[in-house]
């Protein structure tokens, strides 16, 4: 990500520079192939460009289809055939307050406008049913701001013939509406304009002579909230935050101060400052964003912070901790390494801007936030969007204690000298599972965020998926995977496309934090186990080759497929199917469920 | 600020905006000499002169603006408080 686009950008610089930004971040390679459709209830105008900008910053390349102005409602509604011939991945539906018009007289009662509202509500259902049925794709809707003007004064709130009334009850519909409803995602403007101020944001000169629904100043600000939905439905949230501790996330030095003199807590100003950031961190680990530490410090007087009696965070909350006193980045590359997550996936928080500098010179994927003083802290951590939740499941509730249990795992590994007799140790349970309604988002997920255990790379969104899954000929499998340490809930997928008497490996991956446990070989077994069954006489695959695929690079030759044809992307193979088949897997327990 | 410093501060804004660090405006500049000069960008010109001068422009006084010089003259009026 380049700097111009990290929070808190230049809105002016970023609509006036955007050619030259845009022409640098094309400089990337690699990048994810998004098709973006706005559909508009006003000006979209620099809405579109301003989205490019930040997802292009997100390593996602839009192609766009620019609705008509104001013609939200008939393009989905009417020329929706139009509208799917573009194959949309994602339509964005630009509407704000200005939108809605089914406000009455001061005086009418609840009752007539909540009528009201529930026609002008199934006017926008009409839209995203048509969105989500038939053109199958994610749906993005702003929900509506307050208005600047109150013609019942404060009285406009909680009236129900008053304006504010209205929006309110509308947004209301709305969140419910979104969480029935899966691929549907709301992007929050109504805290975008609050966060902004409303009196900036409704820009009357603007709207009345371009159409401009909002300041043209505020458009950078809603066009990041909206890439920061699609980059974190796309995989690319951050993962992991590496911390710094002395002045980070306490005040004073530990090594010379002495942990009771540190400043943390109600007792002084900044006390209060650090222990909000300590909050803002236990909160962020409770939705599955794991904490380390890189501190320039001794180890054993490092750890001693935590038992300030004002700490909130506690060692247990960390999963990766290293105190000594070599040089960050090389620390930090080793954090990388235990947690087996990408550079790209860490969020590196340092009050000195020396450290930072020298980790983003070494490690250039890597987010380094500039942190300002500590009261600023939390902002600058939430503004930035790094983790913005878009499924709250419960696997990224539990991440932490897979993290911990993966750990206790590696700790276990060093007293066995034969790896297979370590696998077999661990009482792992293989158990295979169908695509059904409660485990397909997960499936998405694991579809979508995976990078080293993928053989195809190819992206799907949950109704590809579910449709790919439906067609009965077809081989869909995930498995769960257990062991003597704890659940490590769905791990791996394998989608099959059949054709008569071949099988076709569409899609394979396999969660990292699993590698290595011999359950590629379970699920060949069985995939192999339900070829027989069906009669299909041979099972063929590819290897696309990616930057971080070179894991399975040699994976069908391992599982003793031949190989068919070869150039510098990708590899094909076959597998001939004999009703003699051996197991490979000798390690895990077989299950279905 | 004089109309010479407000050209210049302009010139730099022409430059941004449409991605020319050569480009060179005079007052008789309008938007058929440059070929990105759409409503849009004219809207993202605006803007920037706004803040760039820290004020804002009626509805009116935008109308009617033909081309760079009006821009400046306007720009100079609004900054002497007339």
């Amino acid at each position: 990500m380049i700097e111009q686009l990290e929070y808190p950008f230049d809105s002016g610089e970023l609509l006036q520079r955007k050619k030259s930004i845009k022409r640098e971040l094309l400089k990337e390679e690699n990048f994810m192939d998004k098709r973006v459709a706005i559909l508009c209830g006003s000006t979209v105008g620099e809405m579109k460009h301003m989205l490019e900008l930040f997802l292009l910053g997100h390593g996602i390349r839009p192609a766009f289809f620019e609705g008509q102005y104001n013609r939200f409602y008939e393009e989905a509604v009417f020329e929706t055939e139009k509208l799917a011939k573009f194959a949309p991945d994602i339509v964005y539906i630009h509407t704000s307050v200005i939108n809605l018009h089914g406000f009455l007289e001061p005086g009418a009662s609840k009752e007539e406008v909540e009528e009201a509202i529930e026609e002008e509500f199934s006017r926008f259902c009409q839209v995203w049913d048509k969105l989500l049925r038939e053109v199958k794709c994610l749906v993005i809707q702003n929900n509506f701001e307050q208005l600047p003007y109150r013609l019942l004064g404060n009285k406009d709130v909680y009236d129900p013939s008053g304006k504010l009334y209205y929006i309110r009850m509308f947004n209301d519909k709305l969140y419910t509406y979104a969480m029935e409803n899966k691929n549907f995602y709301i992007n929050d403007l109504a805290y975008e304009a609050s966060s902004y101020g409303l009196e900036r944001w409704f820009d009357d000169s603007m709207y009345y002579m371009y159409k401009y629904p909002f300041a043209v100043d505020a458009i950078p600000g809603v066009a990041f909230n909206i890439a920061n939905i699609v980059k974190s439905i796309y995989g690319k949230n951050k993962k992991a935050v590496v911390l710094d501790l002395d002045n980070t996330l306490w005040g004073g030095v530990i090594g010379d101060d002495g942990v009771e003199n540190l400043e943390l807590g109600v007792d002084t100003p900044s006390g209060m400052a650090f222990s909000a950031f300590q909050k803002y961190m236990k909160g962020l680990s409770k939705i599955g964003i794991t904490l380390n530490v890189c501190s320039k410090n001794d180890e054993k007087i490092a750890k001693m912070g935590f038992s300030h009696r004002e700490s909130l965070l506690q060692l247990d909350d960390f999963i990766s901790f290293k105190a000594n006193w070599n040089n960050k980045d090389k620390n930090i590359k080793e954090i990388i390494e235990e947690l087996r997550v990408g550079e790209n996936t860490i969020v590196f928080l340092d009050d000195n801007p020396a450290e930072r500098e020298l980790v983003k010179k070494a490690i250039p994927d890597i987010q380094v936030p500039n942190l300002g003083s500590p009261e600023s802290y939390v902002r600058t951590l939430d503004k930035g969007g790094f983790f913005e939740v878009t499924v709250l499941s419960r696997d990224d509730i539990d991440r932490k204690e897979y993290y911990i249990e993966n750990k206790k795992r590696e700790e276990h590994w060093t007293r066995f000298t034969d790896y297979k007799e370590y696998l077999k140790s661990m009482e792992m349970v293989c158990n295979v599972e169908e695509f059904h309604n409660k485990n397909i988002q997960r499936i998405t997920q694991l579809i979508n965020k995976t990078n080293q255990f993928n053989l195809t790379t190819k992206r799907y969104t949950q109704e590809q998926v579910q449709n790919f899954s439906e067609k009965e000929e077809n081989i869909t499998f995930c498995s769960h995977l257990s062991d003597k340490f704890g659940k490590n809930g769905i791990v791996s997928v394998m989608m099959v496309r059949v054709c008569r008497e071949t099988a076709f490996i569409d899609l394979w991956v396999m969660s990292c934090r699993v590698l290595k446990r011999d359950l590629e070989l379970a699920m060949f077994d069985y995939l192999v186990k339900e070829c027989i069954k069906r009669k299909i006489k041979r099972i063929q695959g590819v290897y696309y080759k990616t930057k971080k695929n070179a894991f399975v690079e040699n994976l069908y030759e391992d599982l003793g497929f031949q190989l068919m044809t070869k150039d510098d992307e990708h590899s094909t193979w076959e597998y001939i199917v004999l009703p003699n088949y051996e197991e490979k897997n000798q390690v895990m327990e077989m299950r279905k469920t | 600020m004089n109309r010479a410093e407000i050209f210049e501060e302009v010139q730099k804004i022409f430059r941004k905006v449409f991605d020319d660090e050569q480009l060179e405006i005079r007052d008789s500049t309008y938007s058929g000499d440059i070929e990105d000069w759409d409503s849009l960008e004219h809207i993202n010109l605006i803007v920037a002169m706004e803040k760039r001068f820290q004020l804002k422009f009626d509805i009116q006084e935008v109308g009617e603006l033909e081309n760079v010089g009006e821009m400046i003259d306007l720009i100079e009026r609004r900054l002497n408080g007339q």
